[in-house]
């Protein structure tokens, strides 16, 4: 399934890597020194509870925000260094795919695709109307082109979203979440689709996702993070097979283990109990 | 916390507040060369909140004036100079009325929407997208937004006190009687340049203001339902509390 393999030999073989990331937001550790490489080609899973830093990373990887101490690096440049101009013009090769679709409101389906190109290439009309409806009918709404944003469900907005994240062909494609609150055809097909685009136009795809089923039939790599490390890395064979309370845990959807059904709270009996006593 | 240390503390987030505004409009005016490249973006941004904003600077327009023409004339009705209605009225609504009451509605109306508007475009994630695509949105969305409060202020200005003048007239001349003639010509005669240059210098002064502290407040919202809603009821009491200090500092500086 992979395609990392048949990079060629100029390239780096790592689209994107983070060596000893720290990332902190006002006292809380979010990273901890965090190393990770995303293969060239290849459909990379993030995973892990809940606040563990999967969002953090995209922001690293984009730009939006830097890291503390260590090293982003996306397609062999540091991301840290990057002026302005220099960071657009990187972001230009990616794609991302944002939770809600983040599609502009005042636009129609048809302007939020072309939304890119209007802004980055100076095309002629009719060609703009070709590549549009291009990456529409490759995303299956070519005839939503004229729809608003308010009159799409929420599969097909997060669609409509994959077509602009892919209108300028990137060579990265990030997604954030991008099974959250599906019904299970949408969610089909929009795993289908990241498989499918990453392989037929031979891009990188980073999905963060806590949807562990879904993920496993498309993932050539997959990590699990927690408390701001990598705790496994793997195929997601790999991982059901590893021994980490955490990762069973995490694999097997479980309730209860290593991390914890209930927030930390006070013995629930002595609670009880104080409370009569007060009472 | 005790009272000088609240005050104190205050103080400080307001500095820091300003501090920060000042740095948006900086930023604001280094990039405004580049929104000249996109006027469709500008010219909609006026229709949104220049053109959208007339029924309401006009229907307001029309009232005040009427009221005016009421008071106005019930005060020189006392000492007898009731055709002095059209001189007090124009001066009054150039100088004043027109350019602060002009600002408190642009803000009630204009700038809320502009507030709110992105606000809830950060809330639901459209400015981060914007920046992945490499599109800053301080050119593609605030800019526009920001100079098309402030082309749209002026001319709402004119348009109050043109409607507020024909109320008074619709009161002095139509209800109470004054000479219609003796009221435009002594209009025209006391009424200098001078004096419609400085209720547009106003409207062009409080129109940055307003536009301003809107864009500001919106930009910065919280993403979230409240953080919108904090930042649209801030943009309208900042913005009035704005105009009323600005009117006097420019007031001060023009007399």
């Amino acid at each position: 399934m992979s395609a990392g393999g048949d990079a060629p030999d100029s390239l780096p073989v790592n689209i994107a890597a983070l060596h000893g990331v720290h990332y902190a937001v006002d006292d809380k550790v979010v990273l901890d020194g965090l190393d990770l490489e995303i293969r060239r080609g290849d459909v990379t899973a993030i995973m892990g509870p809940s606040g563990t830093g999967k969002t953090t990373l995209l922001r690293l990887i984009t730009g939006q925000i830097q890291a503390d101490a260590g090293q982003v690096v996306v397609d062999g440049v540091n991301v840290a260094t990057l002026n302005r101009r220099d960071l657009y013009a990187l972001r230009r090769r990616m794609g991302m795919l944002f939770q809600n679709g983040a599609l502009l409101t005042d636009i129609d389906v048809f302007e939020n695709v072309a939304f890119p190109l209007r802004e980055h290439a100076r095309l002629p009309e009719p060609l703009v109307r070709t590549l549009v409806l291009t990456k529409l009918h490759a995303v299956g709404l070519r005839g939503a082109a004229q729809l608003m944003p308010r009159q799409l469900s929420g599969g097909m907005a997060r669609r409509v979203a994959l077509a602009r994240a892919i209108v300028m062909d990137p060579d990265i494609l990030i997604y954030d979440e991008p099974f959250a609150g599906l019904d299970p055809i949408s969610m089909g097909v929009v795993m289908r689709l990241i498989r499918s685009l990453n392989d037929a136009l031979g891009i990188s795809s980073i999905v963060v996702t806590h949807d562990v089923q879904e993920i496993s039939q498309i993932a050539d790599v997959s990590y699990i993070l927690s408390e701001g490390k990598v705790m496994a890395s793997g195929s997601p064979a790999e991982l059901r097979e590893h021994p980490s309370p955490l990762v069973h845990q995490f694999m097997e959807g479980l309730a209860d283990g290593p991390v914890p059904f209930h927030y930390p709270a006070p013995d629930y009996r002595q609670q009880l109990l104080l409370q009569r006593e007060g009472a | 916390m005790s009272l000088p240390r609240e005050l104190a503390s205050g103080l400080v987030d307001f500095l820091a507040n300003a501090g920060a505004m000042s740095r948006f409009f900086l930023r604001v005016l280094v990039i405004s060369p580049s929104g000249l490249l996109r006027p469709r973006l500008i010219v909609e941004q006026v229709y949104n909140t220049g053109a959208l904003s007339l029924v309401i600077i006009m229907t307001s327009g029309l009232f005040v004036g009427m009221v005016m023409g009421l008071q106005g004339h019930d005060l020189l009705a006392r000492i007898g100079s009731e055709e002095s209605l059209g001189i007090g009225a124009a001066l009054t609504l150039l100088k004043e009325l027109g350019p602060v009451v002009t600002a408190l509605l642009f803000a009630g109306r204009a700038g809320t929407a502009l507030a709110s508007e992105i606000g809830l475009m950060r809330a639901t994630d459209q400015l981060s997208a914007m920046e992945i695509m490499a599109v800053d949105p301080m050119k593609r969305v605030v800019l526009p937004r920001f100079l098309g409060g402030v082309i749209a202020m002026p001319l709402l200005t004119a348009i109050f006190v043109a409607i507020s003048l024909y109320g008074v007239q619709l009161i002095g001349v139509q209800y109470f009687g004054i000479d219609q003639g003796q009221f435009w010509s002594e209009m025209r005669s006391a009424v200098e340049i001078e004096d419609v240059r400085e209720g547009l210098i106003k409207g062009f002064v409080f129109g940055v203001a307003c536009s301003l502290i809107a864009v500001y407040e919106g930009y910065h919202a919280d993403p979230t339902a409240e953080g919108v809603g904090r930042a649209t009821t801030r943009t309208v009491v900042i913005s009035a509390v704005s105009t009323l200090v600005l009117d006097y500092i420019v007031t001060a500086i023009l007399l």
